[in-house]
């Protein structure tokens, strides 16, 4: 049992948590993150397809992942010791049909119309950029600036860098409760009863965090659902672009390591069994196989060493809940990241620090409000 | 069935020694002062050292030198290996090619 103040308490240890406690360590804050799993980044940190992307994302969130991609990820790897093994070198969404082109067109539209830059390209040009694509990729949308890391080394990078600067971390505590004193936010209550206090209290639990704003009387719609994901041996190398498909058969990349790294899935996320783990289903891996394969014949003899799974955080418009609760002083949240929260990580870390530290983020987060989910009448 | 952990607790300063140079996980070609300093930037358990270093992540998944990264990150820590959680085990039990795994949904017979 421990009582232990801080300036800044961050519920959650995965990317989001670990980013944010590095930004404000730099910045000399005291800052404590409290992870109830054993593991730092033991969520959807560690299990996502390391996709950093701006393509295919709605453009109240597009501004925070465009900072990062032009801000901090360049430089990302010196500044927290580690090889993110960060590549820009493209994402391509490939399409076998004419209803694929549709997808994809409108999916093209919407970023142009953000300014971002995506075209679309027919099949020889998408071969021109990875030979091993099979005929049957006959369109794709092609985004030159979108790219992918390692989402491992990432998290642990920040955690690693935020730790030696002095942010405190506790693993293996949950917390139960929030606590507000005189009408402001500054206590966290835990399973084995300490009691942790600080002048600002960051929610950034992934799915758990709907609980944990609900003990303030803070409720935000969101639902978890199961992802899936393999690995290959290492593979001579073929391609360094972060691909997706207009079907949403496969997605992933080749890493540096020269392993293969798709998720994918097999049409039941959201009833899989759920016995409070992240379980795979002996269903999902062999179908993300097939869907590959369709599209890189050259593949069908890579051996599958690794299947895991993993929870995303899915809210009710798709994108995250960020920023400042209002009803509750002191309350920051982070969550919601529906499946698509470790490239814009460094971005939301960076900016949710300036919001403790300053009162006010450089990148316009209002439309990302807790507050702004309406009754459809 | 978890247990409190301070991150920020002292576990000394990293040391280098002689047989740091060992090479500890033979798929990926990890050392024992590569796993030793780990522990000492912090990765506590066996699950953030594989995923930090990729110790136990190659062809093998670690079935032939996660025992021996076990005994290195016990001693850093100072506590008995029967303390530290092992890494998950993950499907499929051996490598198996993409052709055959996507083979699961066919009849025997066919």
């Amino acid at each position: 049992m421990i009582s232990y103040k801080a300036d800044v308490i961050i519920i959650g240890g995965g990317i989001i948590g670990c980013a944010t406690a590095y930004y404000l360590a730099k910045n000399n804050i005291s800052v404590t993150v409290l992870e109830a799993s054993d593991y730092i980044g033991n969520g959807g940190s560690s299990r996502n397809g390391g996709g950093v992307r701006q393509s295919g994302r709605d453009p109240r969130e597009l501004p925070l992942v465009m900072y990062g991609i032009r801000n901090l990820w360049p430089h990302l790897s010196e500044e927290i010791g580690v090889d993110t093994e960060y590549h820009q070198d493209g994402n391509l969404r490939l399409g076998k049909n004419v209803h694929h082109r549709e997808i994809l067109q409108g999916l093209t539209d919407r970023a142009n119309k953000v300014g971002l830059d995506v075209r679309m390209i027919d099949g020889d040009e998408v071969r021109k950029i990875i030979p091993y694509l099979s005929d049957e990729v006959t369109v794709a949308s092609w985004c030159p600036t979108d790219g992918h890391a390692n989402p491992l080394t990432t998290t642990l990078g920040y955690y690693k860098t935020a730790r030696k600067l002095g942010a405190r971390f506790y693993t293996g505590v949950k917390v139960m409760e929030l606590r507000k004193v005189k009408g402001e936010l500054r206590r966290v209550l835990t399973d084995d009863g300490s009691v942790f206090e600080a002048d600002q209290i960051m929610v950034a639990a992934g799915y758990e965090s709907r609980k944990l704003l609900g003990s303030v009387g803070i409720d935000v719609p969101m639902t978890r659902s199961l992802l899936e994901a393999l690995v290959t041996e290492a593979e001579p190398h073929m391609f360094d672009q972060m691909l997706g498909t207009a079907d949403a058969d496969f997605y992933g990349h080749q890493t540096k390591h020269g392993s293969f790294v798709f998720g994918g899935s097999s049409g039941f996320e959201g009833f899989n069994k759920d016995n409070g783990t992240p379980m795979t289903s002996s269903i999902t891996a062999p179908a993300i196989c097939r869907g590959i394969m369709k599209y890189f014949p050259d593949l069908a003899d890579a051996k599958i060493v690794r299947t895991w799974a993993g929870w995303s955080d899915k809210s009710a418009d798709g994108v995250p809940v960020l920023g400042r609760v209002e009803e509750v002083p002191g309350l920051i949240v982070a969550c919601a990241f529906t499946g698509h929260g470790f490239g814009i990580a460094p971005a939301i870390g960076d900016q949710m620090a300036k919001l403790i530290m300053s009162g006010t983020t450089d990148i316009d987060i209002s439309a990302l409000h807790y507050d702004r989910f309406k009754a459809k009448i | 069935m978890n247990t409190l952990s301070d991150r920020s607790r002292d576990i000394g300063e990293f040391v280098s020694q002689p047989g740091d140079e060992m090479i500890i996980c033979r798929c990926e070609e990890i050392t024992k002062g590569e796993i030793r300093r780990a522990v000492h930037e912090g990765m506590f358990t066996m699950t953030e050292i594989r995923r930090y270093l990729r110790a136990g992540m190659g062809l093998c998944q670690g079935q032939t030198c996660s025992k021996l990264v076990k005994g290195i990150v016990a001693r850093e820590l100072k506590v008995s290996p029967a303390d530290l959680e092992p890494a998950t085990s993950r499907v499929p039990m051996r490598p198996i090619e993409m052709k055959v795994f996507a083979n699961e949904n066919e009849d025997e017979d066919e």
